[in-house]
């Protein structure tokens, strides 16, 4: 009987033949993660197990991003404990603030995910990586601790929904249209504890960037990891990033999904989440007047070129508007870089808008770009939960970069087709 | 383990953000933590429990982030235990690998009533609204779980696994 890649992974990492939905693994991870605000518990924990060793320092990785540059002074004390870890046991991998960014952009660009491997990190958005046909889950401190300790991780197999995307994109629709496409049609919890396996001729158009996009958002829908089979388009990203060698998992055809889904491409448009959940999705054509206080374009989802260039073609030659404050964050400071060398920093600036340095920061209400009460803000990130950027009392919308920059021009949320 | 205690009840998707806002992450002291337990639904939440009582919630309890601090701030604020029609699965992890019982038993939800007193036997998963007179039976833990509760959770685990003892 044939099998899902998500399968063929795990089966590999167990050295068998075969897995099946609803069993349960113990396996070894090829890179375990986590960021300044779970790595400190992940350390204490890690220090309570009686002589303990980091069972790999190559696979090992800790990164400070969330509440960097230090936000405040017990942020500064915990991304300390992260640094002081990683000097003590000797962490191969580390980017300090000014060399590296956000994790699930940096791991990547790195080169150090590859296809086929299975990935762990203390942060939900670690499934992530499946654009890169790997393995990868979203799991605790705790389970960090123990997997640094004893090199291995316990999962259940999921079972596999299958998302095929067919016809042709709309203008300005990318990744991010498609996942919360997506999440309205499924819920918050149509996929829990399942892999969303994303396919289809219109993903096959989607450039690497909107694919990460894709994956990273499969937690909003409650999966345990999002997946998607390496292509041309995926090996060669993969080619310009690493020369290490790598196996390509495809599914069989014959492989056992507990749903299908075939999505319509040509009848999505730009796409909007409004509060306070990710699937409270509508077309931007039906969002009526929703008057905006904040604009903020970034985040381990939309951080990446692909979303500043589309920002850059809106703003160029535009200003935002007086009553709006839009805050541009690059997911890296080698997208920050390459952004400078192409230009798009100056029109960023030039429209008025704020470039932060790369951070996780306002995406969950940390820094730069906190909301008051009874303020409105879109942003490119992955929750609106209630609260999520700040005071309970304000609102968060979701969007891509094209209605994001689209909307700060207007001050109100539209579609980019309004400016052109 | 017998909890009992008043029950605290909250809808479907009650997610992280809401169960301990990011503000509060530069800490991960329970106590701490727990004086902010759910404070954007009820900003008296943890003022007014006692310990030991029950959260008892609808589906997908603890959706969003995979912050270990939302089943901690739970711990925190005398929480003894939650009871919901299904968890979001890091959530699930988290709470399985700090030690707070968690149990998946929808008709024990569905009666529930704030302010009921609810007693929950751990090892067999029965479910009992005393206010009610009602019993219910939660979905048994799988085995393999049941070993990482038996052995004291995950960290005692990794120390047997350590010395090959398992």
């Amino acid at each position: 009987m044939g099998m899902t890649i998500t399968e063929k992974i795990l089966a590999a990492h167990v050295g068998r033949d075969q897995v099946r939905p609803g069993e349960f693994l113990m396996l070894g991870p090829d890179l375990i993660l986590a960021n300044d605000i779970t790595a400190p518990i992940a350390i204490c924990e890690f220090n309570e197990i009686d002589r303990a060793e980091v069972f790999d320092r190559d696979k090992v990785i800790f990164v400070p991003d969330h509440f960097t540059p230090n936000k405040d002074v017990q942020a500064a004390q915990q991304s300390k404990l992260l640094r002081e870890f990683v000097k003590e046991k000797k962490l191969t991998y580390y980017w300090e603030v000014g060399r590296g960014g956000i994790e699930h952009v940096i791991l990547p660009d790195e080169g150090l995910v590859l296809p086929g491997q299975v990935i762990i990190g203390a942060d939900s958005h670690t499934c992530t990586y499946g654009a890169l046909g790997a393995f990868s889950t979203g799991v605790g401190s705790t389970d960090v601790a123990f997997a640094m300790a004893v090199g291995e991780i316990w999962l259940r197999v999921p079972a596999t929904q299958k998302f095929i995307f067919s016809g042709k994109l709309n203008p300005w629709v990318g990744g991010k249209d498609l996942i919360l496409f997506v999440l309205g049609q499924i819920g918050v919890d149509g996929a829990l504890y399942k892999a969303m396996e994303f396919g289809g001729e219109a993903l096959k158009n989607l450039s690497q960037d909107d694919r990460f996009t894709v994956t990273n958002m499969a937690i909003e829908g409650g999966a345990k990891n999002g997946i998607i089979e390496p292509d041309e388009v995926t090996l060669e990203y993969l080619r310009s990033r690493t020369d290490r060698e790598f196996e390509v998992l495809k599914s069989d055809a014959d492989a056992t999904y507990e749903k299908i889904m075939t999505i319509d491409v040509s009848g999505i448009k730009p796409q909007v989440a409004l509060p306070h959940l990710p699937s409270n999705v509508k077309p931007v054509s039906e969002i009526g007047q929703v008057l905006l206080d904040q604009v903020v374009i970034g985040s381990c989802t939309n951080g990446r070129m692909e979303d500043l260039r589309t920002t850059a073609k809106i703003l160029k030659g535009r200003e935002v508007d007086p009553e709006v404050r839009l805050i541009i964050i690059p997911g890296s400071q080698e997208i920050f870089e390459k952004s400078l060398e192409e230009g798009l920093i100056e029109t960023f600036i030039k429209a008025k808008a704020v470039v932060s340095p790369p951070t996780c920061g306002p995406c969950l209400g940390g820094h730069m770009g906190v909301l008051a009460a009874g303020e409105k803000c879109l942003a490119t990130t992955n929750r609106n939960f209630r609260g999520r950027m700040g005071d309970p009392g304000s609102e968060v919308y979701l969007s891509g970069p094209a209605v994001a920059a689209a909307s700060a021009v207007v001050g109100r949320i539209v579609g980019p087709e309004e400016l052109f | 383990m017998i909890l009992e205690g008043k029950i605290w009840k909250f809808g479907r998707d009650i997610d992280t953000d809401v169960i301990i806002p990011a503000k509060y992450l530069s800490s991960y002291d329970p106590k701490e933590l727990g004086k902010h337990c759910l404070e954007s639904l009820d900003p008296d939440f943890s003022s007014k429990v006692s310990t030991g009582d029950i959260l008892v919630a609808e589906e997908n309890f603890g959706c969003g982030s995979s912050r270990e601090h939302a089943p901690l701030a739970i711990k925190g604020a005398g929480i003894s235990g939650v009871v919901a029609k299904s968890f979001a699965r890091i959530f699930f992890r988290n709470a399985i690998n700090i030690g707070l019982p968690i149990f998946e038993c929808p008709p024990a939800v569905e009666d529930a009533k704030p302010g009921d007193v609810m007693r929950v036997d751990t090892k067999s998963g029965r479910i009992t609204n005393v206010s009610l007179g009602r019993e219910f039976r939660a979905e048994p833990y799988p085995q393999f779980i049941q070993e990482i509760i038996a052995v004291g959770g995950l960290i005692k685990y990794a120390e047997k696994k350590i010395r090959k003892k398992i």
